[in-house]
């Protein structure tokens, strides 16, 4: 992906914020950010727990304003006079961590017309929308009249999600969208983001905590520590930092530190390696 | 969103007032409110607010925060000084229209301003100054006595402490589902009152499936750990006098006489 030119989709420049204006124990929660999302870019999106990857989502689509900077949206300032952030709103997706908590229709299908309707599209249009978009997900036609509520975790997830994509957003953000589910959950779901992006050109920024699901997915992964973005850089390059990773309690994906091991014991192979396939061909390469 | 609300929120910080007893902090903060009921005397509001000042310097609680902890009672505050202004009969000062604006209203107002500020702030103080466990810990002990006569005073403390526990949660919890439908392109600004009504059904569906949810899963955690009630329960830091308190009750006493003396005799 490296090198070609992508048009940018989203600056967030040099952005500034704080929760707690007033209180006694203030602290940045974001602290001079600047970030970009490219047109049909994967950015994966990691950092320690209350590093400020949730409030810098929510910056993205204008839920939070940022005490300083601003956020760019094809060229528009978003905090312009007159800006329709509602339609910013619909363009840039936000499925928040545990979305499977915000939902409250009586039946699937309701649940996911909801944001579509709230975007203005008239009934036809919001009901094709959301047809598609649990079609998308992967939802047996069976749930389509059950309610949300009697569904499994990993189900109501992904009702949550269809209800985002309804809208057909350019940009779909999610905040560790696999949390809490089994590993075929998991699996599954990295599956159908994937598939997302390739089928629909959609530019994703992935929150998560499990380093090998970005390394694997992610065209670019930022790195956030304290409220700073450390790292912004291609997988690789990124996990090359390992030593400072662990430093800000995070990791390099299982299989670099295999590749570390082996190196230690006098093979040559490559240590950047980051998903089990590569590490794979490469020890096939060095014992053949 | 929610979050500005001061009315009645712990402030972390050193002090002696905050070491204090909190039965100490309740009995002095049900005088002091009573207090701001028995005269009405200007002498006597600049002394009770003296009092009050007083604490707050003692609180190491930043004045403004106190403050800013009235903007929640501020429509009541202006309504009730009008509405006294404008009905009190007495010797006209000002007429405008049909309204009418008595000096005897103007010190009516004047007056019930004073004692409503100083009866917020006054029991602000005390919850600023003491955490939700100490003080319902605090309110068992004084009630203790109910219990001859059958009042479930753990039971109203256990559940006093719950809610209080719950509402920072539930705030939280409230910003955040807004957010999530806002993201979904909810409004919950426009329209007229029936419509902005109904805009709040998928705040409040989520929000009461998620209260059920915690009271359920902490019902569950205080069966595991063996919870039955009052009975044969102890403390692990019981409340106890130290001499402070007896310092703070002499205090306290002091401040009554000043109050009586001042409204008798000025
Ligand atoms: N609603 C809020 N009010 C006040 N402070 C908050 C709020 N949400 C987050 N914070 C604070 O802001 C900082 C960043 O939090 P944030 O939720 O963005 O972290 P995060 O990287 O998403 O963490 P996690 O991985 O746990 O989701 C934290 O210090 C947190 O305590
Ligand atoms: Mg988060």
């Amino acid at each position: 992906m490296a090198g070609d030119k992508k048009k940018i989709k989203l600056i967030a420049d040099h952005i500034s914020f704080e929760y707690d204006k007033s209180g006694a124990n203030r602290h940045k929660a974001l602290d001079d950010v600047s970030f970009v999302v490219n047109e049909g870019e994967f950015v994966g999106l990691i950092g320690h727990t209350g590093s400020g990857k949730s409030t810098l989502m929510q910056q993205l689509n204008a839920l939070l304003k940022p005490d300083k900077g601003t956020i760019y949206y094809d060229g528009l300032d978003i905090y312009e006079k007159g800006y329709d952030r509602k339609e910013l709103r619909r363009r840039v997706g936000l499925v928040f961590q545990y979305p499977e908590h915000q939902l409250f229709e009586d039946t699937v299908f309701n649940e996911v017309c909801f944001g579509p309707k709230n975007f203005g599209m008239d009934k036809k249009q919001s009901e094709l929308s959301a047809y598609a978009a649990i079609k998308k997900v992967g939802l047996p036609d069976e749930c389509f009249y059950h309610s949300p509520f009697d569904l499994s975790g990993g189900q109501k997830r992904r009702v949550a999600i269809a209800s985002v994509l309804a809208v057909k957003p350019e940009i779909l953000i999610m905040d560790e969208p696999t949390a809490g589910l089994d590993p075929k959950g998991r699996e599954e779901l990295m599956e159908m983001i994937l598939s997302l992006k390739e089928s629909e050109g959609l530019s994703i920024v992935l929150v998560s905590h499990s380093m090998e699901d970005v390394a694997k997915l992610a065209d670019r992964i930022v790195v956030m520590d304290k409220g700073h973005i450390v790292y912004d850089d291609e997988p690789k390059k990124v996990f090359a930092h390992y030593k400072e990773l662990e430093e800000m309690g995070l990791a390099a994906p299982e299989m670099m530190y295999v590749m570390q091991e082996l190196k230690a014991a006098g093979f040559n192979v490559r240590t950047d390696v980051t998903d089990i396939e590569e590490a794979k061909e490469e020890i096939l390469r060095i014992v053949t | 969103m929610l979050r500005d609300i001061t009315l009645g929120q712990y402030y972390q910080t050193e002090s002696k007032l905050h070491e204090l007893d909190p039965r100490t902090k309740l009995v002095g903060t049900f005088v002091y409110l009573i207090s701001l009921f028995v005269f009405t005397n200007a002498y006597v509001y600049i002394f009770a607010a003296s009092f009050l000042l007083l604490c707050v310097l003692i609180s190491h609680i930043p004045p403004t925060y106190m403050i800013k902890g009235m903007k929640p009672i501020i429509f009541l505050l202006v309504f009730t000084m009008v509405l006294n202004m404008l009905v009190t009969p007495g010797e006209v000062i000002l007429t405008l229209w049909k309204l009418t604006i008595t000096k005897e209203g103007v010190k009516q107002a004047l007056y019930m301003g004073a004692r409503l500020t100083l009866l917020v702030m006054g029991s602000n103080m005390m919850t600023l100054t003491t955490t939700p466990t100490r003080l319902t810990n605090g309110l068992e002990r004084l009630m203790a006595p109910l219990k001859l006569i059958k009042v479930p005073v753990h039971e109203i403390a256990m559940m006093m402490s719950i809610a209080l526990r719950f509402i920072p949660i539930l705030m939280d919890e409230t910003d955040r589902i807004m957010k999530a439908q806002l993201a979904r392109g909810a409004d919950f600004e426009s329209g007229n009152l029936i419509k902005k009504a109904k805009s709040l059904v998928p705040v409040l569906v989520p929000l009461f499936i998620s209260a059920f949810r915690r009271a359920n899963d902490l019902a569950m955690a205080m069966e595991a750990r063996c919870y039955h009630g009052g009975k044969g329960r102890t403390q692990m830091k019981p409340l106890k006098y130290r001499p402070r308190d007896f310092v703070a009750y002499l205090i306290l006493i002091l401040y009554l006489a000043g109050i009586i003396l001042i409204g008798r005799y000025l």
